[in-house]
Parts: C-alpha cells; sequence; structure tokens
C-alpha cells in the first residue's frame, strides 16, 4: 500500500494552489479589493495609448463608493505635443 | 528624481530586511544615492544585518521629534560610499511615529538621494502602514508557502488603496519578489510554483531568490549578500532585481522552470 502510494502521490503544492485560490477569492470581496479600478486603469491607458502617446502617470483613476450610487473619476493628462497631432489630424 | 520603495509582506520573517539590504547596496553600489530606512520601531534588525549596529547614536525617532538633524542620524556604509542608513528607534513605542513627522523626514530624504528604501515592519498596523504610505514603488516579499501568499494578498490590497499615491488616484507600482525559493522542490510538487504565486497575486516578477546558506552566512557577518557574496545565486539574484528597478531589462538567470537531474531523469517537464 505504502508502495504504491509513493508512485501516485501527486505533491501537496496543488492543493496549496487551490485552497488559496479559494480563500483569497472570498477574502478580496470581503476587504473590497476587487481589482477593479487598476484593471480599468490598464484599460483605459491602452485605449488612449493607441491614439495618443501617453505616460502612465497621467493617467488618474478614483472611485468613490456610497451607498445609493457610485462615482468614477478619470483624469487624463494630454500632453501639448500630442494635442497638436490630435488636432492635425483631426 | 527620487523614487521612494516600500519592501513590504506582511508576514514576517519571510527577507524583507535581507532584501532591503541587498538591494540597497546593490543599486548604491550602480553609483546611485541609496539611504534605507528601517521603520521597525521597538524591533531594529537593519543595522545589524548592515553591520552597523555598534554606529548608531540618532535615530529615526530622534530626527522625527527634532532632537537630532538627519544628517546626524544618516550612517554611511563603510563599504560603499553612496549607501545611507536611517535607523529605527529601539526604545521608543512604535507610536512615535507620526504621519507628519515621517511626511517630512521622506520629503527631506527624496531631495538628497536617489533611492529612498523604508523597510516595513511585518504586520498592518501603524509602521507597515507608514512605510508604505508614501512609496511610489513597493516591492513584495513572498516565500512559496500558503500563509506569506496570503498576507503579501492583503499588503497588496492595502498598497491599492491606503497609499498617498493610490488616494491620489495614481498608479502604484508593485513587484513581486519571491525568496527561499527552491527549484527541486516546486518541480515534485511539494512547493508552489513561480507562476502559481504569479497567477495568484498577479503582479510583475522583480526576481527569485533562491533558498540558499549564502544569505544566512551575510546577516551572520553583517554584510548586504550583494556585497560578500555576489557572485553566489542568491547575490546575482539581488543585483539583477536591482537593474529591473532601474528600469534595465534583465532577463532570469536562477531560470526557475528549468528542468532538475531528477526531472530529467524521469523525463518530467516542469508546467
Amino acid at each position: 500500500m505504502k508502495i504504491l502510494s509513493l508512485f501516485t502521490r501527486r505533491g501537496s503544492a496543488p492543493v496549496a494552489r487551490d485552497r488559496l485560490q479559494v480563500l483569497l477569492a472570498h477574502e478580496r470581496s470581503a476587504f473590497g479589493r476587487t481589482d477593479l479600478v487598476s484593471v480599468l486603469r490598464e484599460e483605459i491607458l491602452a485605449v488612449i495609448a493607441r491614439h495618443v502617446p501617453l505616460e502612465p502617470e497621467n493617467v488618474r483613476v478614483r472611485m468613490e463608493r456610497g451607498d445609493t450610487m457610485s462615482t468614477l473619476e478619470v483624469e487624463v493628462d494630454i500632453p501639448d505635443t500630442a494635442r497638436l497631432r490630435l488636432a492635425l489630424t483631426g | 528624481m527620487a523614487k521612494v520603495l516600500v519592501v513590504t509582506s506582511g508576514k514576517g520573517g519571510v527577507g524583507k530586511t535581507t532584501s532591503t539590504a541587498a538591494l540597497g547596496a546593490a543599486l548604491a553600489q550602480s553609483g546611485q544615492n541609496v539611504a534605507v530606512v528601517d521603520f521597525d520601531v521597538g524591533l531594529r534588525n537593519l543595522d545589524l544585518v548592515m553591520g552597523a549596529e555598534r554606529r548608531v547614536v540618532y535615530d529615526f525617532v530622534n530626527v522625527i521629534q527634532g532632537e537630532a538633524k538627519l544628517a546626524q542620524a544618516l550612517i554611511r556604509d563603510k563599504r560603499i560610499d553612496t549607501l545611507h542608513l536611517l535607523p529605527a528607534s529601539q526604545t521608543r513605542d512604535k507610536d512615535a511615529l507620526t504621519p507628519e513627522g515621517v511626511a517630512r523626514v521622506l520629503d527631506e530624504l527624496r531631495e538628497r538621494f536617489d533611492w529612498v528604501i523604508c523597510d516595513s515592519p511585518a504586520g498592518i498596523e501603524r509602521g507597515a502602514t507608514l512605510a508604505m504610505r508614501h512609496a511610489d514603488v513597493a516591492v513584495v516579499v513572498t516565500n512559496p508557502e500558503v500563509s506569506s501568499v496570503r498576507d503579501s494578498d492583503r499588503i497588496i490590497g492595502l498598497l491599492d488603496s491606503k497609499t498617498a499615491r493610490a488616494e491620489r488616484g495614481e498608479r502604484m507600482e508593485k513587484h513581486l519578489l519571491l525568496t527561499r525559493y527552491d527549484r527541486a522542490r516546486a518541480e515534485r510538487g511539494e512547493m508552489l510554483k513561480v507562476d502559481d504565486v504569479l497567477e495568484i497575486l498577479s503582479i510583475p516578477l522583480l526576481g527569485i531568490v533562491p533558498e540558499s546558506q549564502d544569505v544566512l552566512r551575510a546577516s551572520n557577518l553583517g554584510q548586504p549578500v550583494t556585497v560578500c557574496a555576489a557572485a553566489t545565486p542568491a547575490g546575482r539574484a539581488y543585483a539583477e532585481a536591482a537593474r529591473r528597478l532601474s528600469g534595465e531589462a534583465v532577463p532570469l538567470s536562477f531560470s526557475a522552470e528549468r528542468t532538475g537531474f531528477l526531472g530529467k531523469l524521469f523525463g518530467r517537464r516542469a508546467a
């Protein structure tokens, strides 16, 4: 029996990974970390950067959570040279 | 422009202080001006790990309370001219760190250095939140072990919500430094793999420091591992991590997924 289990044992790391994934999914929602703001920031940045050269530091995303309504505030600084190019290309 | 970096983890004993000393020394060796700051009031150890324990005269709390000037409290490293240490107080209460005081001292450090590296205490109490408060960049030190990964996840959540940058709606740059990694055990399925931890925490990888006797030896000697054991795998891993922090694209020299002897023997491959 023991020899058999030696060959079939998969190691404990996959168990650790599965336990962590379940636990952290629960804890993130409990502590309010949904990653939403950082995901939104990256995607907004990617969309704008397709048209205008932009530094990641120039995108600010803030979320205020209220009881009945939440607001999302997005602030993007566009450099002067980029604005000029936008105007020229229409 | 100066960058404030916090070395943090949530869990204790994963290698924050060792990593602070090693990264600080490596950045300073490249000619940049570096200050390493111990935020662990009452349980300071960065001085000991850096071999400066007998040179502490004034500390962080003395500077905050106006009992000493910053220049009097900073200890210049004997090996690297551009490396300085601001020790924590060993005798004071941890409430001696005030938010206003910390902000003022960090502003002053920003003017004098290229890098200000804040060695966070374990936990999520005052010392830890103040250490991360003014950071531009965070290095999250994690062991491939369930409790460390869980605590790192919690810390990442705090970095994204409780720091000055997060409150201004700005991006908080976060990096994972995986320490005490044993490739052979990971390949045998006994330890979480690099990819497992990366998938769970989903922040970019700064480096993988292998489990190594050289790290303990370095702290025994009071020398950063990048100074006394630069050519060892651990020393190289830290030196490369420091170059990545400076913006260089450096490939991982410690290939985490390379198949070991046993793996080759049995024809297994790492996932």
